[in-house]
């Protein structure tokens, strides 16, 4: 009994890693689900496997072996008994692993032939972010945003990714399989989510200095609450506010190196080389998932991104507290 | 005697354990003192704060700063007028023909402060600490000397020398012709 409570407890902590906002074994997206039913039935097949051969194994060492005569006389029923064995075991090898390839062939196939996308996202992975950009259609406007990638919930997704300094690869592991973003060519990956919520995504491609902190959110909503955002988000930033200190942050912003690299729709700040940040503020997490977004984190990251996040590309910009406090509560009135 | 053999493959490995420093931020009043440099009466030339010397000459002789300098050579726009070194509407730091002098300080006050015909202060737009990281990596772009120290490499197509091979003493060594035949033949 308190053997098996001892084996237990590991083995359920090591489960609750299986589920939660960034887990392939628990797959919310047509395609993950598909992948999950491709992994869990070979190990299936696997585990199966392991434990013939360890019964056959077992029962080998079991066995006596029988008196044996001369060893050069041949005892034709033996032969032909070992011969149907090695035989039978070949062709269950053939049969699993053809089986395999052919389970794998036909869900990767089903992956790249999904149903037609209502929606085109095109991602672009750069060191260390992620440039996301909404193409335009009757009903949605063309947008751009970073880090954070809304869907609508059981509609398809065409995402294209694009590389732009180094190769990085886009996984989401609840909603769809890896795919790398490769500087010069275009990647299509088809993305599903089944239930609306907030699914985490990873480069999964070691991509240089902060590989890891270059995450990103897929936030699934349904139908309204999505075209809310898409409006929200393809407008400009509001052009002034009733706060001074918002309003000197603005002039703050635009004034100095800020807006050689970032752009905010509306103003006269048109960079590309950074993140947009018309919406900044309303986006959960800042610098692609190293800090939420709150009005500290925003005046932390802005005051000295080199020791928070080091070999980003963003420089210290030299600001007076009270600028550095002014273009903080900017960002955060971004919403 | 085995004994000694033992110690001095240990002291060996063990100096492998020593690193560069890397600087992430300096102290304030450090970056403050840093600041004033002693610059003669034309602005050519002059003596570098006490402080400068106190840290070991950083910005000329440790990887870490050269490399963030060359970050900032690429974030500051530095290569819309200078090129990679090669020159353009501003004058080419690959020649070796220094307008204010070689020295790291007329180097620092030419960004600080900026210069006649074109050269903007970037007083407000950099950090002092930035500012000489800056001068340092921009002086090993007409280097004479090569240098131990060697920013990271380029990710693009090579198109000059690299800043640790003295780039300027390999352009000069090429010719006999002056690359500013109206300054004279030799810097």
């Amino acid at each position: 009994m308190r053997l098996a409570g001892r084996l237990l407890t590991p083995a359920l902590l090591l489960l609750s890693n299986c589920s939660g906002w960034q887990s392939a074994l628990d797959a919310q997206g047509t395609p993950a689900q598909l992948l999950e039913q491709l992994i869990l039935g070979i190990i299936a097949a696997c585990a199966v496997v392991w434990l013939a051969v360890v019964a056959v194994l077992g029962r080998a060492l079991c066995r006596r072996r029988p008196p044996t005569g001369a060893p050069l006389v041949l005892d034709e029923r033996r032969e032909r008994r070992m011969m149907i064995a090695v035989v039978a075991g070949i062709a269950a090898t053939v049969v699993t692993i053809t089986g395999f390839t052919a389970a794998s062939f036909m869900t990767t196939r089903s992956l790249a032939a999904a149903s037609p996308a209502d929606l085109t996202i095109k991602v672009r992975g750069k060191q260390w972010w992620w440039d996301v950009e909404y193409a335009g259609s009757a009903s949605q406007p063309v947008l751009k945003t970073a880090n954070e990638i809304h869907i609508p919930v059981g509609r398809s997704v065409r995402v294209e990714l694009e590389g732009d300094d180094v190769i990085h690869s886009f996984w989401v592991p609840s909603l769809a399989g890896k795919q790398d973003l490769i500087p010069g060519r275009t990647n299509v990956l088809t993305m599903r989510a089944e239930r609306s919520g907030i699914y985490r995504g990873q480069c999964a491609e070691f991509c240089g200095l902060q590989h890891a902190h270059m995450a990103f959110l897929v936030v699934a909503d349904d139908a309204d609450a999505f075209r809310d955002w898409a409006r929200t988000q393809a407008g400009p930033a509001a052009p002034e506010s009733s706060d001074p200190l918002i309003d000197k942050g603005r002039e703050v912003f635009l004034s100095k190196p800020c807006a050689a690299c970032h752009a905010i729709r509306g103003t006269s700040a048109k960079g590309v080389t950074g993140p947009d940040l018309t919406h900044v503020g309303g986006r959960r997490y800042i610098a692609a998932g190293l800090l939420p977004t709150t009005l500290g984190s925003l005046a932390a990251w802005i005051a000295d991104p080199q020791t928070l996040k080091p070999g980003n590309n963003m420089p210290l910009v030299p600001l007076a507290p009270e600028e550095l406090r002014a273009v903080a509560a900017y960002m955060s009135s971004l919403k | 005697m085995k004994a000694s053999g033992i110690l001095l493959t240990l002291m060996v490995i063990l100096s492998g354990c020593q690193r560069e420093e890397r600087e992430l931020r300096l102290d304030p009043p450090v970056a403050a003192a840093l600041d004033q440099v002693a610059l003669m009466p034309n602005g050519i030339s002059g003596a570098p704060p006490q402080v400068y010397f106190a840290l070991g000459q950083p910005y000329e002789a440790n990887a870490y700063a050269l490399s963030e300098g060359k970050r900032l050579y690429s974030w500051f726009g530095c290569a819309e007028c200078h090129g990679k070194g090669e020159g353009g509407v501003g004058p080419a730091f690959l020649d070796g023909w220094w307008l204010y002098g070689p020295e790291a300080v007329s180097i620092f006050a030419s960004i600080r402060d900026g210069r006649p015909h074109g050269m903007p202060a970037y007083r407000d737009k950099l950090t002092t600490e930035q500012t000489w990281q800056l001068a340092g990596y921009v002086r090993t772009i007409g280097a004479y000397s090569a240098r131990t120290a060697a920013p990271g490499r380029d990710d693009a197509k090579q198109t000059r020398p690299a800043e640790n091979r003295s780039p300027a003493a390999i352009l000069f060594d090429e010719g006999p012709t002056p690359l500013h035949p109206d300054q004279g033949p030799e810097p």
